[in-house]
């Protein structure tokens, strides 16, 4: 076996069933309501910029308040990459990456000078200015606040240069003139980045160069005086997540051609925080469960509106019912963001580890009697796949 | 600069050291003999901590150089200091807490191993089985094997310091520089500490050691350079320097 | 010439807010080491105070007169808004001057929400990592702009300045200068005095109460202070109190110069975090400074000269400043070495 692929038996585990349920996604979530296509490309779009994110601040314990603009600059490549070229997502998400990239290693290279709440205001400041200069000078590239779309006069080389004709309809993205990428098609196309991004993480996660990270959270100065450059490991990991970043605005512009500035808005950048919170800050799956279930909440409680609240609580007697109703409908609909912000409020003073936290505790609850006041005697298993 | 002889593994040539119009160090000339145990003592506010963070370059020397091995360490940075043959315990034991203690140790090695920077990241932590195998070899060495797995942020106080000379240890420095190694330890473990400290003079690594405690001092030192009030005020042989009157009045005088 | 002296004056109101703000922010965080990302929250809710207080003095009784009757045959609709029925004059003056007089709104409104927020919340994280602060304060703003979106709605609601100081002063004819060419408006230059008042009694009372000595002292070093048995914590309450205060009167004073909606302050708060980070953080004076050279800054920047030659920099150079301030200047115009370089 190549010495590239060599994985514990567990991680060969993890991953096979990380690929099935990503995979059998348009099964399992029937019941929930949530098997159709669009939200499940959400599911596994935002899940990429989670497990991207995690890399980061899971890892490094940098928190960035500025990813939103690497999902932005991905999904303006793209963009322009099918207006100019062709409407096969391949080259458009090859160029979405590496756009991302580059911007990130910009970005990183001066804000990684600082640590700790510098670094966040940082990059929370080359975001902003992103965001501007999108709505502003860079109108010609970007198109304002009206977004960026395609065009019926859109030159596209390559297509024409193939005697692909057009049929007076925009296009859409294809693989190759033969597959559609919407739909059922567009979602397995999501889901194979998915699964390669999620064993790209899963390789740092249990690489020495993963390691590294962690004992940079850990204690820097140690790094620093045990004779590591720290700097270019941060480095990389910044590029690395504002590289998944821009794959999924890639994917975004993939699924739907349209990239807005307010895809780089600074309570964008927040969102990708707070799915990485919710779900486990620097554990492997955390970020994705994270992803999906704000994604799932989002679209259950935005579609909600105060007629389904009347038929859903009409069993009431009616000024209760009434009462019941103004208050839900805080919650939902236009209110769906309350309630994340107060689910985020909850999860950072109560489980600081996210939903991974939670399913731990409530395991040792059940292993062991009495929850865990041994704590500071029992011999505490490696967090860390050494093993 | 002086001349010296071969021997000399780290050389402080002439540093001062101000801050603000206060002289911290002034100048101090050291000159460490290739696998020699060097003690430096002198009483709190002597300077002694300054003086290591000017070797390890935490600190810029106001004026003159430190040398090592021929090679101006001056002005660089601490990772570069470590990868020419450094390592560095100090005073209150710089670990990762959140790693086990088996990496805690594995991670000195790959630094030596790797360099400063290696883009390692899709090769696996599993397949270290050298590197890991010669970790477990110096925990044991340390009598902490038992505790690998534990996270290193639970270890004792006397443990933690433990496994800090094991994670320098590891690298096979050929300067060894250690700030108070058994500041705030029981008797038993100063000594236990002693003895690993005797073990690693036997393998011929040079060490700096800042201390307070007189009995580790002599049990380890082959030399020892008084500092008081940011000067030296006497060097030579432990046997030397307990005789010396100017000594024994400003340092020694009280304590005995 | 006079463009720029004219740009100059602009820069002072918006200054004078980014400065009020970040000096609360300062407070919080030199006082409670805590990052408030909720702070912007609080000068929105004092500028909804304004819009509030107006909601209720314009709160209008109809009466029909039966004398008249409109194109329609109906009888006319006459409005007037209750105060004026019940204080006459007076209360028409209380209408016109509803945004002065939020001011006495805001402050118990404030003191209330600063001290709830502090002892519900805040407390919990003194001792929490800083990204936890971060980002639990963001959630609080979140929630706090989330449920004036529900009662207020979406929309910008403008609020007019008392009608007296409504026009402009000819600056420029004041100080000798040729007539009409530096014209400002009169509720700019009031709330560039405002901000200079507020900040001085801010000053004031730290340097020269009791109370203020003990939070000086306790932002120096708040292990001595709680040593010598005085119960730092409960001052440090009023001081995020105060605080709120300061951000809610800024607010309220702000809502003629800019119609607030419920995004308001996570706006200013962003540009406040980066005016307190090239102040210094934990620096008051730095804070102020800053805000004040910010704001003129930014003014500065929107002239038309400047945007010919570099295109686009009235939107970023406020960024741009503490991009470049941090990297050549780490703590700050006026910081303390070290202060959460961590």
């Amino acid at each position: 076996m190549n010495k590239i692929f060599s994985m514990s038996r567990k991680d060969v585990l993890t991953f096979v069933i990380f690929s099935a349920v990503v995979l059998l996604m348009p099964i399992w979530l029937q019941p929930f309501g949530a098997a159709y296509p669009d939200l499940m490309q959400k599911f596994a779009i935002f899940g990429i910029l989670a497990i991207g994110f995690n890399v980061l601040f899971g890892l490094t314990g940098y928190l960035s308040f500025g990813h939103a603009a690497f999902l932005g600059v991905g999904s303006y490549t793209a963009v322009w990459t099918f207006k100019l070229f062709s409407m096969n997502p391949i080259p458009a998400l090859i160029l979405a990456v590496i756009m991302a990239g580059l911007f990130a290693l910009a970005i990183g290279y001066v804000s990684l000078r600082r640590s700790g709440i510098y670094f966040s205001i940082l990059t929370l400041a080359f975001a902003q200015m992103s965001y501007n200069l999108a709505y502003s000078v860079l109108t010609p590239i970007t198109n304002g606040e009206t977004g960026l779309q395609l065009e019926l006069q859109d030159p596209r080389v390559i297509d024409s240069a193939f005697g692909s004709t057009s049929d007076g309809s925009l296009p859409v993205s294809n693989l190759f003139g033969l597959v559609d990428m919407n739909g059922i098609p567009g979602f397995y196309f999501c889901a194979v980045f998915l699964i390669i991004g999620f064993f790209i993480t899963q390789r740092i996660f249990a690489s020495p160069f993963g390691m590294m990270l962690r004992a940079i959270k850990s204690n820097q100065t140690r790094m620093n005086y045990t004779g590591f450059n720290t700097r270019p490991y941060t480095l990389t990991a910044f590029v690395i997540s504002g590289m998944f970043a821009g794959l999924a605005g890639g994917l975004m512009a993939v699924t739907d051609p349209l990239a807005g500035a307010e895809r780089m808005q600074w309570t964008a950048s927040g969102e990708i925080v707070l799915m990485t919170i919710l779900g486990g800050v620097g554990t492997l799956i955390g970020p994705v469960v994270g992803a999906w279930l704000i994604k799932y909440f989002e679209n259950i409680f935005s579609s909600f509106n105060e007629s389904v609240l009347h038929n859903l609580f009409a069993f009431l007697p009616d000024g209760v019912e009434k009462f019941v109703v103004e208050i839900t409908s805080m919650f939902v609909g236009e209110g769906w963001h309350l309630t994340l912000g107060l689910i985020f409020m909850l999860v950072v003073t109560f489980l600081p580890g996210g939903m991974m936290e939670g399913f731990r505790r409530i395991g040792s609850l059940f292993n062991r009697d009495g929850g865990d006041k041994a704590k500071p005697n029992e011999k505490t298993p490696a967090p860390a796949p050494a093993e | 600069m002086t001349t010296e002889n071969d021997n000399i593994v780290l050389h402080v040539a002439d540093v001062h050291k101000t801050f603000g119009g206060l002289h911290a160090l002034s100048d101090i000339d050291l000159q460490i003999e290739e696998g020699k145990t060097h003690a430096i003592i002198g009483p709190n506010g002597a300077g002694k901590s300054t003086l290591l963070n000017v070797v390890v370059g935490r600190l810029a020397p106001t004026r003159g150089a430190v040398v090592f091995d021929g090679q101006v360490l001056t002005g660089k940075q601490p990772h570069e200091i470590n990868q020419v043959g450094v390592a560095r315990v100090f005073q209150t034991p710089e670990i990762f807490p959140d790693l086990t203690v088996l990496q805690n140790v594995m991670i000195p090695a790959l630094a030596k191993r790797d360099g400063s920077f290696t883009l390692n990241f899709m090769s696996s932590l599993a397949d270290e089985t050298e590197i890991r195998d010669e970790a477990i070899h110096m925990l044991e060495d340390v009598g902490m094997k038992a505790s690998m797995d534990m996270l290193a942020g639970s270890l004792s106080r006397g443990d933690k310091r433990r496994m800090e000379l094991a994670m320098c240890l590891m690298q096979h420095p050929r300067l060894l520089l250690l700030d108070e190694p058994t500041a705030g330890m029981s008797r038993h473990d100063t000594n236990t500490t002693i003895d690993l400290l005797k073990k690693i003079k036997e393998r011929g690594m040079t060490k700096v050691i800042i201390e307070h405690d007189m009995h580790v001092v002599f049990s380890l030192a082959d030399k020892i350079s008084v500092l008081a009030g940011g000067r030296i005020i006497a060097e030579g042989t432990p046997e030397e320097v307990r005789n010396n009157p100017k000594v024994q009045e400003a340092y020694l005088g009280g304590a005995h | 010439m006079d463009a720029i002296f004219l740009q100059f004056l602009n820069g002072l109101d918006k200054g004078g807010a980014y400065a009020l703000i970040a000096l609360g922010l300062t407070l919080v965080f030199g006082t409670l080491g805590v990052v408030n990302f909720a702070h912007g929250a609080l000068f929105m809710l004092g500028a909804f105070c304004a819009v509030t207080l107006r909601k209720l003095l314009t709160l209008e009784m109809v009466a029909t007169d039966p004398e008249k009757v409109t194109a329609w045959g109906t009888p006319l609709e006459i409005r007037t808004p209750y105060v004026e029925a019940w204080f006459g004059d007076f209360g028409a003056f209380m209408v016109d001057f509803s945004v002065p007089f939020s001011i006495l709104l805001a402050i118990p409104v404030m003191l209330v929400i600063g001290v709830v927020m502090e002892r519900g919340l805040i407390k919990h994280f003194y001792r929490r990592p800083h990204a936890e602060q971060i980002l639990v304060t963001f959630g609080l703003a979140i929630v706090l702009q989330e449920i004036i979106k529900h009662y207020f709605g979406a929309n910008p609601i403008p609020q007019p300045m008392p009608s007296a100081v409504g026009g402009a002063a000819d600056i420029g004819a004041a100080l000798g200068m040729d007539p009409n060419v530096i014209v400002y408006p009169w509720w700019r230059l009031i709330y560039f005095a405002f901000s200079v008042v507020v900040i001085g009694a801010v000053f004031a009372f730290l340097q020269f109460t009791t109370f203020g000595m003990v939070v000086r002292a306790g932002m120096a070093d708040r292990e001595t202070v709680g040593l010598i048995g005085i119960d730092i914590d409960k001052r440090f309450t009023a001081m995020f109190g105060l605080a709120a205060i300061v951000a809610g009167m800024a607010g309220v004073m702000y809502t003629p110069l800019l119609p607030p909606d419920y995004h308001l302050g996570m706006d200013f708060l962003v540009l406040s975090f980066v005016v307190v980070v090239v102040g210094g953080m934990g620096s008051l004076p730095g804070a102020v400074a800053a805000g004040f050279l910010l704001g003129i800054l930014q003014s500065l920047a929107s002239m038309t000269e400047i945007k010919a030659i570099i295109p686009g920099i009235d939107q970023i150079i406020i960024y741009l400043v503490a991009v470049i301030i941090l990297l050549v200047r780490p703590r700050g115009l006026l910081g303390r070495r070290g202060v959460m370089e961590s």
